[in-house]
């Protein structure tokens, strides 16, 4: 073993107590980080999972952000017109085959046009109003995440039959029907079609469970009286962070209204930048603290040895060398602390899993969501080592300087 | 290896400033045992510390073995000090964690020019030389003074310096344990031709040795 090492570790065991308190410190600090950050971590990533996969990276819709000049807005101040109304235009996005091929033609990026219109569900007497997505059902599944909610039923079966609907928990319960019932949809022109269910998704959200449905594409054209239109988009790409761009890119040569997921909750996304700092400075500060521990120990240990110091310069070893030797102290209790902290932060992240509960008004029962990535993992062992090593850096260098003169004359 | 010291001084800076040592010049020839003697406080133990690298002069120069000393880094002093000085100082300055073995093994470790092997056999024989080859694991607490003063002076040879400086190394010994170190650096300098330079308060002692040099208020008388 290095010379210098080997005397670190000495030291170190000559004060058994006092290292064993100050690695309990990094102990704990290491465990604690590890375990919050992987709990911060594992809830912010549970988050965006649920809203990136649940909802698509990027909707083109069939609006502008600038409304488009209205014909009588082109008009010189010579002529009046009075009681001008918007021209009525058959809305939908305009040559989205363009946009389909464009969008397909990026590697690994689904996009699948749909139809969103609202319907009039009657049943068994009672009304109410369904959201209609009409769909590629083809499709559904490499856009949508709709088939991981699926309580009952495929995706396949609306394929097979496309007279088929999928229901969402709570619309099927308010209207109490039932996987294989049938029941009518009347459209906003008044156009009346029966859809048998062939389905329910429970997604969690109420407002969503409570108000969508899944149709084939064409049914719901020729409910809204839309034939061969589609007033939306929904695209997946394969790196999520890669939406925005896409985005923009899209809006630029479309002009249709393109929006990202990351626009779309732009303000979740700096809330977790907030929480993000809140946590770091939280959890920073119990290593701090186990740094101080270390930094006592260490400046004790310069201290008592101040005439070990004395003797080594004066057999020839240079102040860096007693440098390392102190410094290495600080690495010593870090790495061990980070042996021993790492295990109990997975034990505390194991005990943090296993915890369920209910939030209120929720209808299933979550657990904890703890992230195990190797990041984590980094961050804790950086983070203990560098804040061990700064604490035994400032210690370290004030035994360095030690005029080993000074201490054989007041010892002699 | 020879020392040469052309005028030097030691300033001690502080509120009142102290002078140490004051304009010595001296040499000393390689293989020559001196003995620097003096009442307290003349400064023979500073002047021990000008001549052995362990601390540097406020003005005046050094030269061993025609190397100027202040022309050195501080690395290339530990190394001169490391390789070439050995020093001994008055009493208990070993390592307290460290075995008598270990604690001559340091400046060897520190230089790496032996095998493992090779440093643990002469670490053995130093002991033995020094006849303490019963107590080689012992930590120096469970060795008496002049035990640890002959670990001590195992390991100021351990790399085999040309140069041996011994700061009062009787100064806390009861009379046997003196004589036997005494013998040593006796020793050290007629059969091995060691340079021996020698800080003592001991007449006897100092006059067995090839030269003696006394220095009062700093000044060599």
């Amino acid at each position: 073993m290095n010379i210098l090492v080997s005397i670190a570790l000495k030291h170190l065991l000559s004060r058994k107590r006092q290292s064993l308190v100050s690695l309990m410190g990094i102990i704990l600090g290491t465990g604690f980080f590890l375990a919050i950050s992987s709990l911060m971590v594992g809830s912010e990533k549970d988050f965006l999972k649920r809203l990136v996969d649940n909802s698509p990276h990027i909707t083109i819709s069939d609006d502008f952000r600038a409304p488009r000049i209205q014909p009588a807005e082109m008009s010189n101040s010579a002529i009046e017109i009075k009681n001008v109304r918007p021209f009525r235009e058959t809305r939908g996005i305009r040559g989205y085959g363009e946009i389909l091929d464009f969008l397909r033609s990026k590697p690994g990026v689904q996009a699948s046009e749909m139809l969103l219109g609202q319907g009039l569900v009657t049943y068994a007497g009672k009304d109410t109003s369904v959201t209609l997505n009409g769909v590629i059902p083809e499709d559904l599944r490499s856009v949508s995440t709709i088939e991981e909610y699926l309580v009952s039923g495929k995706v396949d079966d609306l394929i097979a039959n496309p007279d088929g609907i999928l229901l969402g928990s709570e619309l099927a319960s308010k209207l109490a029907i039932k996987k294989g019932d049938i029941f009518t949809v009347v459209g906003p022109s008044g156009t009346v079609r029966n859809f048998k269910v062939l389905g329910i998704f429970r997604t969690g959200r109420r407002s969503y469970d409570e108000t969508q449905s899944f149709l084939h594409i064409t049914r719901a054209q020729s409910l809204l009286g839309k034939v061969n239109r589609i007033n939306s988009i929904i695209v997946k790409t394969p790196k999520p962070d890669e939406a925005l761009n896409l985005s923009r890119e899209i809006e630029k040569r479309f002009l249709y209204k393109s929006i990202s997921w990351q626009e779309a909750s732009e303000d979740l996304l700096s809330t977790f930048k907030i929480r993000n700092t809140i946590m770091y400075t939280v959890v920073s500060a119990v290593l701090i603290v186990a740094a101080f521990g270390i930094y006592n120990v260490i400046s004790t240990v310069v201290l008592e040895k101040q005439r070990d110091i004395a003797i080594l310069k004066s057999i020839g070893f240079e102040p860096k060398d007693i440098l390392k030797i102190f410094l290495s102290q600080g690495i010593i209790l870090g790495l061990v602390g980070c042996v021993f902290g790492l295990p109990f932060g997975m034990s505390l992240m194991g005990l943090l899993m296993s915890i369920n509960f209910k939030p209120p008004g929720a209808t299933q029962s979550i657990g904890m969501p703890i992230d195990w990535g190797i990041w984590q993992f980094m961050v804790a062992i950086s983070f203990a080592l560098g804040a061990s090593i700064l604490a035994a850096y400032l210690p370290a260098k004030k035994a360095a300087s030690v005029n080993p003169v000074d201490i054989i004359r007041g010892g002699t | 290896m020879s020392i040469v010291a052309d005028s030097l001084t030691k300033i001690l800076t502080g509120e009142v400033p102290v002078t140490l040592v004051k304009d010595v010049s001296l040499r000393i020839e390689p293989g020559e045992a001196v003995a620097i003697t003096g009442p307290s406080g003349s400064g023979k133990s500073s002047l021990l510390y000008l001549l052995g690298v362990l601390d540097s002069p406020s003005s005046g120069e050094l030269y061993i073995d025609n190397t100027k000393v202040s022309s050195l880094s501080d690395s290339e002093k530990s190394k001169l000090r490391l390789k070439h000085l050995g020093f001994i100082f008055q009493a208990h300055f070993l390592l307290p964690e460290f075995t008598a073995l270990e604690n001559v093994l340091l400046p060897m470790q520190r230089l790496g020019e032996l095998t493992g092997a090779e440093m643990i056999e002469r670490s053995k024989t130093l002991l033995e030389q020094v006849g303490l080859s019963d107590h080689i694991s012992k930590i120096p607490k469970k060795l008496s003074g002049g035990q640890s003063q002959r670990v001590a002076i195992a390991r100021a040879l351990a790399n085999n310096p040309k140069i041996i400086l011994a700061d009062e190394p009787t100064g806390n010994l009861d009379s046997v344990s003196s004589k036997q170190v005494q013998e040593i650096l006796i020793r050290l300098a007629r059969e091995f031709k060691r340079t021996v330079l020698v800080v003592t308060h001991e007449e006897e002692f100092a006059r067995s040795l090839d030269r003696v040099i006394r220095i009062v208020d700093g000044r060599i008388q």
